[in-house]
């Protein structure tokens, strides 16, 4: 970086070129007073709040706008800076509501501290505050613009990073008003209800109706922890007050950077809900009901006792959980294999990205997305495929915006008209399961036209030559036909990716849940082989994690076929090392996955199941048979933070702490190991997963301990985690680190495969396509795709008992007027929906976001319990459900 | 048909060949008062004569003496009309067969009974140097035949056979300053956009003029809608632009109407499109009508304007050279100078020069308006003294009254008393008095405005249209403008003068774009050079000038009342009170401070003091 050196205030510092003044300054601990600027949004210059003076310059300079230059002598409180900066703060006072003392902001507000750092204490000038109707409409936020100082960045944040373009202005002059479309509340506007303005507005013009007489800024604590929903894995802080959570505000420490979706800023209430489980569970007499946690504890260690006795390890089963830290995810199939002599210990990834994790190791050597989300706008171009960003990982999708805004191409292909759609520069709308012919059908374009990175490929790869005979019989007018897209946008969509230097593809279950999951995910790989889009900055193969930690879980070995660290069990040296590092025997054969427990529980072999934080009742495909399956079980224990619909069937149910109430590590997507922190008690005698698991092991006779804690647990998983070896709770204190991270001196890794793939060379894999399993047919023709929706989550245990319900009550499938017209079906109707498995019932949205003969569900709403329908037609290889095709007939409900 | 014809030699000559032609101003001065109406009725007369081959009249653009519209000249024999009506164009016609002056419609000298006859003798013109306002009253600014004629689009061929760079230079070496107000050097603009990196280059012509009574640029844009494209076409070629726009109030239609044809007919003509002239340059421009805000006059909002964003500055740098429209290069420059640009490449930038200053090149055209006899358009040589443009030119003050200030630059601009009459008017000789050249407005004022009041009405103007983004040009100009009140409503305090200067001192020093930079600019200039003034609104509460109604009051002189009762009958607030035969008396409580009485007293016992 090139450094200039200039003077402020008489000192002469060196300052990188290309930052402006106030970067320089503050990098220098000079702070210039700004009401305007925010990092990271267009310097507007509006509240000329930072005004310096230039030597040599006619008129002072806005520090935010104004770049260093050589030489460039700055003063930054001068008189004549002084004397306008206090202009400016009379004027905002002549025309701003001064109920300071019961404002939201007050001890907290940016206006406030400016005039007492300019010993501003009142205003010459007469006032012309205008009164503004309070918007108070929405659940989330009121706005008060009679409070408002007209500095823009609410406008700003959520246009340049929400990309919803709900406020601009309106008027001229003093009368300048922040508005919204027709000056409408903003429920009837393009909301999203992120709450990122609330969190920029300097003042109290913008205030979460959470924190409002809840506490003085100065009585609030505020905590910063990782967002418990999706796997981007956003920093946020808690604001806590009396031992309970009043709101969110923004940490900038993630890879976030302050910014969230509805989810991470208002979805945190449930923690403080009424339905919380307070005290363990046992069912009597065919009931739950209330107990201690001795008896709970005693009872479930000589239940397991009893059954491993009798039928061995084999015979038991635990779920473990991708919502859990990376210490209970550890402490849990630590208990499982050494505790319960089992490797049968798996968690809902199998249903997300376990194609990914056998896809991407095979490929590359690591089953990870390979680069850093910041790398998403350093790319030339984006290939989206499978992922409804907007709405699954808002804040990913923010990115994507915001590269597209910077002049990156986007590629979206989906069959549905998400969001992103209207950022792409191509869109490919391929027929669902499809995903093979179509990612084949690019690089054999790419192939044709000389567009690849040969050198990559001599260098970093092989089978080359197998996979391109193959590649070969994908022309674009046979996938044109496959995919039901026309050729020329297959050959469009290529010739913009090969083209580009720096590539990314991102992906998410459209590409995973499918039973060709891995394969789809290795015609994946192979584009970015032979694109040569992978270990530089820019590039990347970028499976977006669907659950916060869902890496972390996989990280830890809560998978039946490794051990943390994806240690393989069948490998006898490494179980060896890990029998002596738990000092007991383990078992050597690789236990079930998700699916085949369920398979295996209903035919009698499984016997006792141990599930933690899941919810496979709602969550897995064919949803009676899990039910079914866990009915059949002669032992089920729950641990959870509600009595889901999964604990109703439970004989012992265990109350956990939520994310807010424990300490610990989560995983993101990228691979950055972030802080969990403590913030508020579990309601009644509930305990955080990790305590639950240690007070079990230790009633079936095994002495653990961890007198400090999570911490204490992450010193043992470093110490048997290559991946993690370098990690300690001190180091997370600065801020998260990527894995790899193998000693305490490393600073993680940014980036997989910088240096040559993981495995040595990446691998092409020959794949061909191969047709959904479940085809429409004349009693079934339509198909049925599912997904999530942006104010909802999973199977809506926590999202539903936020005020996020409010603004998505209940399913709405997605079904085209073409469709609906057939079956005299109108917008709003309730219809039945039936596959081979089972019907459900549900309202309709008429839309043609979904193409002719596809219809699409959420999962969210136990009431409409879509995976019902869903076919459990696995992955050969991973064992991933086709959660993304089911044949379906929609019939107007009676 | 012409149409198919390209290129500067394709004119139809058969239009020069009439024995007379009639150019009737069409500008929007002109016709406002009737000057279609005069147009229909002479082609009535010739059709009916059967005239209409040998004489030919034109609606022109403006001829600039927008006083005495409608105005037609009459070639070959250069008589001059002035007020026409369409009741005058028979007897006009008869007088112009018979070969003689229509005497009813000569121009006569103010306060004289002497008729001028022809246009170059009349003072207004003859003062003048009309080089950029050359084809306007000349031409038929919907034919571009006529524009041909008068050598249109030569200078274009001529500099699609240079370089770009050559251009350039020429463009440098006449020392063209932007007629917009800041007076940047358009050469190095156009260079600065050419070396400039970026995916594309575009140049805009600022047709958004917006300062309250100038005209000039719709005037051009009227009369001469050629000349603008001739320069924007050329600038576009000079810095590599293959797209050009001009920007331009919605409230012209005239103008609007007149580049929108011209935009076509240079089209067909193949002066716009792809491969002009044959050079392998592609061009084309496209007009964006503004929506009626001043401050989209400032560059960079304009910019945001035709991006489709609400109309509010960014910050600079980057300058739109560097980062202007779609974040490429552009060069904006305002009408006038682009009008500039056709003409130096005709007469080279040597003889172009040599007009002018020294630092200062060329002509610029005022709009003059306010207390002056001929109010209108006028194009002075850079340097020329305020005296001889508003006395000899513009002919002094209205009604023999005293000359008191002249308002120079618009509302940025400032207020130059007496004393400056002699003040060359030049970019750098404005600056230096605390004002500056602006776009070309001159309001000149008499005895009897109020310079407060002056102060007051054009920061209700840059009040009105501050955009609201910054904070002291939002806030700020408000409040100014409530201390201004608060003077002109007889409440001033003298710290309120203390705290007018500190305001608009602050405002200027911290704003964001030029609007606020310069709004208090009428205030400090009137406060500097008629500080006295509002000492006495301020101190005696006294208005001068007679203005500022809460300071006035009005008094009966019981001498001269003849008791006649007109005053009390005309008195809207009942105000006055008198029997017959005894003088009357205004109750100051009841007043209204109107004037009234004064105007309708037939005895002038009424005074205001």
């Amino acid at each position: 970086m090139e450094l200039l050196t200039v003077t402020i205030n008489g000192r002469r510092l060196q300052v990188p070129a290309g930052t402006n003044i106030l970067q320089a300054a503050e990098a220098h601990g000079i702070h210039i007073p700004t009401l305007c600027y925010e990092e990271g949004l267009t310097a507007t210059g509006a509240c000329r709040l930072c005004v310096v003076e230039i030597k040599g310059a006619r008129k002072l300079a806005a520090a935010c706008t104004t770049p260093v230059a050589e030489g460039m002598e700055i003063y930054t409180e001068s008189e004549r800076v002084v004397a306008a900066r206090r202009e400016v703060l009379r004027l905002l006072l002549a025309n701003h509501d001064l109920r300071c003392l019961t404002c939201e902001r007050n001890g907290d507000c940016r206006l406030q501290d400016y005039c007492y750092r300019y010993k501003v204490e009142d205003t010459p000038y007469e006032g012309v505050l205008r009164e503004y109707p309070i918007d108070s409409d929405n659940p989330f936020f009121i706005r008060d613009y009679s409070k408002c100082i007209r500095c823009g960045k609410c406008v700003l944040i959520c246009a340049e990073v929400n990309g919803a373009h709900v406020y601009d202005f309106m008027e001229r002059g003093i009368d300048t008003k922040v508005t919204s479309a027709y000056d409408d509340n903003l429920q009837e506007t393009t909301c999203t209800a992120c709450g990122m303005c609330v969190n920029v507005c300097p003042v109290g013009a913008l205030v979460e109706k959470s924190t409002l007489w809840e506490g003085r800024a100065w009585e609030i604590e505020k905590v910063t922890t990782t967002c418990p929903y999706c796997g981007v894995g956003c920093q946020l802080k808690l604001k806590v007050k009396d031992g309970r959570i009043i709101g969110v505000a923004a940490d900038k420490s993630g890879s976030n950077r302050g910014h969230l979706c509805a989810k991470g800023q208002f979805g945190w209430d449930f923690v403080h809900s009424p339905d919380r489980l307070t005290r363990p569970l046992v069912r009597k007499n065919g009931r739950l009901v209330e107990t201690s946690w001795e008896e709970a504890l005693a009872l479930t260690a000589a239940r397991f006792r009893a059954i491993l006795h009798r039928y061995g390890g084999k015979a038991i089963a635990g779920l473990s959980s991708a919502k859990a830290t990376n210490e209970e995810n550890y402490l849990f199939q630590k208990f499982m294999r050494a505790v319960l002599k089992t490797n049968n210990v798996d968690h809902c990834a199998r249903l997300c990205h376990s194609s990914t994790v056998a896809g991407l190791a095979t490929a590359f050597g690591s089953g990870a997305m390979t680069g850093s989300l910041d790398d998403l706008l350093a790319a030339e171009v984006i290939f989206l495929i499978g992922a409804n960003t907007t709405e699954a990982h808002p804040v990913t999708g923010y990115r994507i915006k915001q590269a597209v805004r910077r002049g990156t191409k986007l590629i979206v292909a989906d069959p549905r008209r998400i969001e992103l759609v209207k950022y792409a520069d191509v869109w490919l709308r391929h027929r669902p399961g499809t995903d093979i012919a179509l990612l084949n059908g690019l690089a054999h374009v790419i192939l044709q036209e000389n567009l690849w990175d040969k050198e990559f490929v001599a260098t970093h790869s092989e089978g080359f030559d197998e996979w391109r005979r193959v590649v070969e019989k994908y022309p674009p007018e046979r996938v044109a036909q496959i995919c039901e897209v026309e050729a020329d946008t297959i050959v469009r969509a290529a010739r913009l990716f090969g083209r580009a230097r720096r590539g990314c593809i991102v992906y998410a279950m459209g590409i995973t849940q499918h039973r060709s999951g891995t394969q789809n995910v290795m015609a994946v790989a192979n584009l970015a082989i032979l694109t040569g889009n992978v270990g530089r900055e820019g590039t990347g193969v970028f499976p977006l994690r669907g659950q916060n930690n869902v890496q972390g879980a996989c990280d830890m070995g809560a998978l039946p076929n490794y051990y943390p660290s994806y240690l393989p069990v069948e490998d006898a040296d490494v179980r060896r090392r890990f029998r002596e590092f738990w000092g007991t025997e383990l078992p050597a054969e690789p236990g079930l996955t998700v699916t085949e427990m369920m398979t295996a529980a209903a035919a009698g072999k499984i016997k006792a199941m141990y599930i933690l934080g899941e919810n496979p009742v709602l969550s897995d495909p064919d949803a009676a048979h899990v039910e079914k399956a866990l009915k059949n079980l002669e032992f089920l224990v729950v641990q959870d933070i509600f009595l889901t619909e999964t604990a109703r069937l439970a004989d012992v149910v265990f109350p956990a702490a939520s994310f807010a109430e424990k300490d610990g590590t989560f995983t993101n997507t990228e691979r950055r190991i972030q802080r969990v922190r403590k913030a508020v008690l579990p309601p009644g005698e509930a305990k955080a997963d990790w305590e639950i698991i240690v007070a079990l092991a230790r009633e079936m006779g095994y002495p653990w301990k961890y007198p400090r804690g999570p911490e204490e647990i992450m010193t043992e998983i470093a110490r048997c985690t290559p991946l993690y070896g370098g990690i300690n709770y001190s180091r997370l204190e600065e801020g998260g680190i990527q894995w790899p991270c193998p000693t305490p001196d490393h600073p993680g890794t940014p980036r997989l495969h910088a240096e040559g793939f993981s495995r040595g060379k990446g691998k092409f894999h020959p794949v061909e396509h191969i047709p959904a399993a479940e085809e429409p047919d004349r009693n079934y023709p339509l198909i049925l795709t599912t997904g999530r929706n942006l104010y909802q989550f999973h199977t809506g245990t926590m999202s539903r008992r936020s005020r996020l319900h409010q603004l998505r009550p209940h399913e709405l499938m997605m079904i085209h007027p073409q469709d609906a017209a057939a079956r005299g079906i109108k917008d709003g109707d309730t219809v039945a929906v039936a596959s081979r498995r089972g019907e459900v019932v549900t309202r309709v949205q008429v839309t043609d976001d979904v193409p002719p003969g596809t219809v699409f569900m959420t999962f969210h709403y136990p009431e409409v319990p879509t995976n019902v329908l869903t076919n459990p037609a696995t992955d050969p290889v991973c064992k991933i459900p086709e959660l993304k095709v089911t044949a379906v007939q929609v019939s107007k409900a009676p | 048909m012409k149409g198919a014809e390209r290129g500067v030699t394709a004119v139809d000559l058969a239009k020069e060949t009439h024995e007379a032609t009639l150019l009737l101003c069409g500008g929007t001065g002109c016709l406002s008062s009737r000057a279609r109406e005069v147009f229909t009725a002479i082609n009535l007369v010739l059709a009916e004569k059967g005239l209409a081959g040998k004489i030919r009249v034109k609606l022109t653009g403006c001829h600039g003496f927008c006083e005495q519209g409608p105005v037609m000249a009459v070639k070959p024999k250069d008589y001059f009309y002035c007020r026409l009506e369409p009741e005058d164009v028979p007897g006009l016609i008869e007088a112009l067969l018979s070969g003689k002056p229509y005497e009813n419609k000569l121009y006569r000298l103010p306060g004289t009974d002497r008729a001028v006859g022809r246009k170059e003798d009349i003072p207004f013109y003859k003062k003048q140097q009309r080089l950029v306002l050359r084809n306007c009253g000349e031409i038929d600014p919907e034919d571009i035949d006529d524009y041909l004629i008068r050598g249109g689009y030569r200078a274009l061929e001529k500099a699609l056979g240079m370089t770009p760079e050559q251009v350039i230079a020429e463009i440098k070496a006449s020392g063209l300053r932007g007629r917009g107000g800041a007076g940047f050097p358009t050469g190095n603009k156009w260079e600065i956009a050419r070396n400039s990196p970026g995916s594309a280059r575009y140049v805009i012509c600022n047709a958004d003029e917006g300062d309250p009574g100038a005209f000039m640029d719709r005037s051009i844009c009227e009369g001469d809608p050629h000349a603008v494209l001739e320069g924007l076409i050329i600038a576009g070629y000079a810095i590599g632009a293959r797209q050009g726009y001009i920007y331009i109030r919605a409230e012209y239609p005239l103008a609007v109407e007149r580049l929108e044809k011209a935009v076509v007919k240079a089209g067909e003509r193949g002066f716009l499109g792809r491969n002009i002239l044959n050079s392998g340059f592609d061009f084309d421009v496209e007009i964006v009508k503004g929506a009626g805000a001043f401050v989209c006059g400032e560059e960079t909002a304009l910019i945001e304007s035709i991006q489709g964003n609400r109309g509010m500055p960014r910050p600079r740098p980057p300058y739109p050279a560097v980062r202007g429209l779609w974040d490429c290069p552009t060069v904006i420059n305002n009408v006038e100078t682009l009008a500039n640009v056709p003409l130096i490449l005709n007469i080279g930038a040597r003889r172009f020069a040599e007009i002018g200053t020294e630092q200062s090149k060329g002509t610029k055209i005022f709009a003059l308006t306010g207390k002056v006899n001929n109010t209108g358009l006028v194009e002075v040589p850079m340097g020329t003294t305020l005296k001889e443009i508003i006395f000899a030119i513009g002919g002094g003050i209205k009604g023999g009254k005293k000359f008191k200030a002249v308002q120079i630059g618009g509302p940025s601009g400032g207020c130059l008393g007496e004393k400056h009459l002699h003040l060359p008017v030049d970019f750098d000789s404005l600056i230096a008095a605390g004002v500056m050249m602006g776009s070309g407005g001159l309001v000149v004022m008499d005895e009897n405005t109020c310079m407060v009041e002056l102060a007051r009405f054009f920061l209700s103007f840059t009040r009105q249209e501050s955009c609201g983004k910054c904070t002291p040009c939002r806030e700020g100009t408000t409040h100014l403008l409530r201390l201004l009140e608060k003077i002109t409503r007889g409440e001033g305090k003298k710290e309120d003068l203390e705290r007018i200067e500190e305001l608009s001192r602050n405002i200027i020093d911290s704003s964001l774009c030029g609007l606020g930079q310069s709004a208090p600019n009428p205030v400090l200039s009137t406060l500097r050079y008629f500080r006295d003034e509002y000492e006495l609104h301020v101190e005696k509460k006294i208005c001068p000038a007679g203005v500022c109604r809460n300071l006035l009051s009005y008094r009966i002189i019981a001498e001269r009342c003849r008791a006649c009762s007109i005053c009390k009958k005309a008195c809207p607030a009942g105000a006055i009170a008198g029997e017959k035969g005894k003088p009357h008396r205004i109750d100051p409580e009841l007043c209204a401070k109107c004037g009234e009485c004064l105007e309708k007293c037939p005895f002038e016992a009424i005074i205001r003091g």
